[in-house]
Formats: C-alpha cells, structure tokens, sequence
C-alpha cells in the first residue's frame, strides 16, 4: 500500500549540472559585504547613551527620593520581587501548580534597604557624624519604629519640593528617615551613588544588577522608553530607538502580552515563555508533526518553485526519464 | 585504497575517524562540482547569503573586540564598525527567514532531512539568544531598557537565576565566546548536512514517470 | 567615512514612525523590513533563474 516512498525524497538519479560552489560562496560574499558596508554608511546604528542615577536623580529628585523610600521600606518593585532577589512570601510566577522561579531560588541576593539605601551611605558616615547618627539610630530602630517614619515620610513625598540641592517636605514626625533620603539625593546627584553601588565590595565592576534594579524600580527610565515605544503595550521587544529596524523576529513572543489573559495576569510572563517554548519546540520538530509536515505538499507553491523540472517532465507523456 | 599490514589499522582510532569521514563525505561531495537539474530558482541562494552574511557579522564583531565594548561610543570609525555589525546582523536574519520559508515550501526535510531542518531551527533560535546578548553588550539607554524588561520573562522560569541579564560581564562573554561558538557549530554540523544528503528533490511530477526513477515508484498514499 | 555617518544618520535617529490598527502597532522601520522579506521571497522565486542548460 504505502510504499517505502523515501528513496525517491532521498537521492536524486536524474540530470546534474556543472556548478560552481566555490565562486557562488565568494560572490555572495563579496555581495553582502557590499551591502553591509552601504547600509552602515548610509544608516548608521542607534547609540542612545546610557542614564545614569545621577541624571535621574538630577532630572526627578522628588521620584528618586520617592523610589528610595520603596527601597528603603520594603515596597519597591524589586524589594517584593521574590527569587532571585529575596524570599518574599508568595512572590514567584507559576505555570499551573509549578512555579519554576521559586524552585531557582535566591541567588543573586539583594536587600534593597541595605544595597540601595544604607550600606552606600555607611561609606560616607564617617566623615559626616549627622549621618552617622541617622543611619545608626535607624538600624536599632524596631520595625514598627521604621514603619511609621517611613509611612510618614511616604505621606509627605506627595507634597515635597526641591529647591537649591535641597528637598524640602512639610513638617512631620519622619525620625532619621529625613536626613537619610536628603543625604542620598544628595549623594545620587552628586554622582557618587552609581559607583558605590557598582564597586561596592571590589574596584573592578562588570555587574551593574543593582543600578539597573534601583532604575527600573522608578518611573523615570520607563518614561524615556514610552517615547522609544518600547513599553510592553507598546510591542516594545520588537522596537528600537529612533527609526532603526528593530527585532521583528520577536513579534510572537510579544504578541501574547497585548492581548488577553495575558494582558494582566501576573503570571504572563511565565505562561508566555512556555508557549514560547512549546511552539518553538514545534518549529525545530515540523519534520515530525502531521498536518503541518504536509502543508507544503498541498499548497502549489513548490510547482512554482521547481516549474523548469516540472515543465520538463510532465510535457513529454510517455517519457520515464526527464531531464 | 591502501592495504596496511597487521590489526594497527583496525585499532586506530585516527584512521576509524578518517574511513567513517570519508564514508559521510567523500571529497566530491563535500565540494561538489555540479547540482541537480532541478536547482534552478534564486530562491537556492539564501542558504549561502545566510552564511555570508554571518561571516560579516563575526568579522566585524573581531574587529570591534580588538578594541573592547567602549571603543564604538568615542570613535567614529568604531562607531562605522558597529553599524557593519548591526546591519550585518539585520540581513542574516533576513536572509536567513526568507531561506527558512523556501525550505518550509518545499518540505526539505524530506528523504532523511529531518536533521538539515532541525539543525537549521537550532541555529535560528541560538542566533536569536546572540543577538539578544548582544543588545546586552551595547553599554547604552538600549542595553539598560533591554535588560530591565528581558529579566522578568527569565525571572519567572528560573533562568533569570542563572542568567542574569543584568550582569554585563556574563552577557558579554556569552555574546563575544559562548553563543558565537554555538553557531557556528551549529551552522557547520547544518551545512555538511546538506552536503550529505544533497539538495532535497522536488516532490514527484504528476502524471508519474518521473526522472527520480530508481527502485521504488515513489507512490505516495492519498495524493 | 564618520562625517557621512553623522550626516545622513540623522535620518534614522529622529522621531520614530508608527502604524497602529487597533491594538497592533509597528515601526514604520521593521514594516518596511517585512515587506522587503516577503517582496525578496516572491521575487526570488517569480525571477527566472539564468542558464538552463540541459
């Protein structure tokens, strides 16, 4: 019935021509390099320069003060993230029962109160007793002590101003709270936050976790890349700066998140790389999937793309061998 | 072939490796001088531009390691060098999805080319992993945004633990030596493999008497 | 070789350009790019291709 049909897919006993491997491979290469030379020197590429703490500090103090705060108090974005930051209770995205975050665990361990806020200013302690004192009446705090500065202070965010250097709120009960943020405003504009936080325990750095984390617990560098269109909603994965092409092989894996249960679970991204996965694993196994295998055999766009061979063979009736 | 005395030849790995080699790909066809009839469409040459175009990108991807991450941002002819990468890049995915719907078209998996197609998706996929390290590597606005965003979705399946995109040394390395490697590999083991089998034949003529004579008919069920 | 970047370069660095439908949006930069692929591909297969000889 069904023949072992494989021996005809697999070799070919008909007609050969000469054809030269060698020069066809150099000449494309000669071609593209061409191109590639073109486009650079016509296009160019996209060099956005990097935001510093500093600059956001400079641009927003009152948004750098009001992310320091969330730092400080445990509310930050990256402070309730979960693995692999911390252990926070019930953080970590699940894919039905599993959730492969927190089976990762806390390996890149960060204590947004202590990284973020008061291991760089312990640095400057030293030469500035007023801090010294803030930070260590701060430590021997109680919690619930904390608690109600930071609460306080929270309060008073929403009607802070900052004029010459200096961030000023409305009268209240805020303990060493105050004096720490002032400090650290002062210390991020200043310049000296983006290094302490970098160089922290070596001189040499090439991990920059914590100043991206602290960033990207802000609005600020969110609001930079809404005019880039490179927010979620946006389609941003697939985006780059400026009217550059961007990375449109991404528009799969971005679609999921524009639309719905995707577009406000908390478990998207999880569920999303799954499906990622699953029909990226389709793609590299199509050979072995019926009905999309045989997709190609019924659409007659291979009669297009082997016309000559077909023209060939099948306008001589009665002919076994073509060309 | 040359007869050698004794059970030397049976016990050397060297020449079981060099036999099972040549067995794959003898000479003619690892650098075959003619083709199949039937190769006879531009649609053929996006495989090669692919490759070419991936020579671009890891050559100028040399030339802008000689001078380190930081060169393209204060150098006018870094920055020229950066462009030649970037765009590089641009057209091998180009070349490279319009290679992948011709062979989807024409089913080249068939006749024992599962591997040639498997290899091929691999080498899409790890591309992509290189070409995301590499807008890691950049050290601008870009880089920070990429970053920040890319770690939730690997956050949230346990990569993000080991994978810290944050991490630019790691992502650097990974861009500059791991996944570049990858490819390559990739590629290779893909390419030999279309030197192996050849180049799939068109799916059978109607009306059969096809010029694929050969043992079987070929009969196909239910077409 | 950097004054002619830095001279027509303003072109791709300026404001961005984007088609929206609904909730779908596209640079105007990677629509070209996908309508140059597909354009490429029909291309490629409608051109004849040189030297048939038998």
């Amino acid at each position: 019935m069904s023949a072992r049909r494989t021996s005809a897919d697999e070799t070919w006993e008909g007609g050969y021509r000469p054809y030269d491997l060698v020069k066809e491979f150099v000449i494309a290469l000669v071609v593209v390099g061409m191109l590639t030379v073109a486009l650079a020197g016509v296009f160019s590429s996209p060099d956005k320069r990097a935001v510093t703490i500093a600059q956001w500090s400079r641009a927003d103090p009152i948004d750098f003060a009001t992310t320091a705060l969330a730092e400080l108090d445990g509310t930050s974005t990256t402070a309730t993230y979960g693995p692999p930051y911390n252990a926070t209770p019930g953080a970590g995205q699940k894919i039905g029962p599993i959730s492969l975050q927190r089976l990762a665990g806390v390996r890149i361990p960060i204590d947004t109160a202590r990284d973020f806020v008061l291991a760089p200013l312990g640095s400057l302690a030293s030469d500035q007793p007023a801090l010294g004192r803030a930070l260590s009446v701060y430590q021997q705090a109680t919690d619930a002590q904390r608690q109600h500065w930071t609460d306080a202070y929270a309060k008073a965010l929403a009607h802070a101003k900052f004029r010459n250097g200096v961030l000023t709120v409305p009268g209240g009960d805020y303990g060493p709270v105050e004096p720490i943020l002032a400090r650290l405003v002062a210390f991020a504009r200043g310049g000296g936050l983006d290094g302490a936080l970098v160089t922290h325990s070596q001189f040499y750095a090439t991990d920059y976790t914590k100043p991206l984390l602290f960033m990207a617990d802000s609005t600020y560098l969110q609001g930079l890349a809404q005019q880039e269109h490179l927010l979620g909603g946006q389609w941003g994965m697939t985006n780059e700066t400026g009217n550059f092409p961007g990375q449109s092989w991404l528009w799969l894996y971005t679609f999921w998140y524009q639309i719905s249960p995707f577009k406000t679970s908390t478990n998207a991204d999880a569920l999303i790389w799954a499906i990622m996965a699953i029909l990226t694993l389709a793609l590299i196994l199509v050979p072995f999937i019926p009905g999309i295998r045989s997709i190609p055999r019924r659409l007659p766009l291979y009669r297009l793309i082997w016309r000559d061979y077909y023209r060939s063979v099948e306008h001589q009736p009665g002919s076994t061998t073509g060309a | 072939m040359t007869v050698t005395a004794g059970g030397s030849e049976k016990r050397s790995w060297t020449a079981a490796v060099r036999r099972a080699g040549l067995r794959v790909l003898p000479p003619e066809k690892l650098l075959p001088d003619e083709q199949p009839v039937y190769v006879a469409s531009w649609v053929y040459v996006f495989g090669v531009l692919t490759v070419a175009a991936l020579i671009i990108v890891i050559g100028s991807g040399v030339v802008l390691a000689l001078k380190g991450p930081a060169w393209w941002h204060v150098s006018s002819v870094g920055l020229f060098l950066n462009s030649v990468h970037l765009w590089s890049v641009e057209l091998f995915f180009f070349f490279m999805v319009v290679h992948l719907w011709a062979k989807f078209f024409m089913a080249a998996w068939r006749g024992r080319r599962a591997m040639t197609w498997v290899t091929g998706a691999v080498a899409f996929v790890v591309s992509i992993g290189a070409a995301f390290t590499g807008y890691l590597s950049q050290q601008n606005f870009a880089s920070q945004w990429v970053a920040s965003q890319a770690k939730d979705g690997l956050n949230s399946v346990g990569i993000g633990a080991f994978f810290n995109v944050l991490d630019f040394g790691q992502m650097f390395t990974w861009h500059v030596v791991l996944l570049p490697l990858g490819i390559v590999a990739v590629v290779l083991a893909h390419v030999l493999l279309v030197r192996k089998h050849g180049v799939v034949p068109p799916f059978p003529a109607r009306d059969s008497g096809t010029a694929v004579s050969g043992d079987a008919m070929g009969e196909r069920d239910g077409r | 070789m950097g004054g002619v970047d830095i001279i027509l370069a303003v072109g791709l660095n300026g404001s961005p350009y984007y088609v929206h439908w609904g909730w779908f949006q596209i640079s105007a930069a990677n629509l070209a790019v996908i309508v140059l692929m597909l354009l490429v591909f029909v291309l490629a297969i409608a051109v004849p291709f040189p030297g048939r000889r038998r």
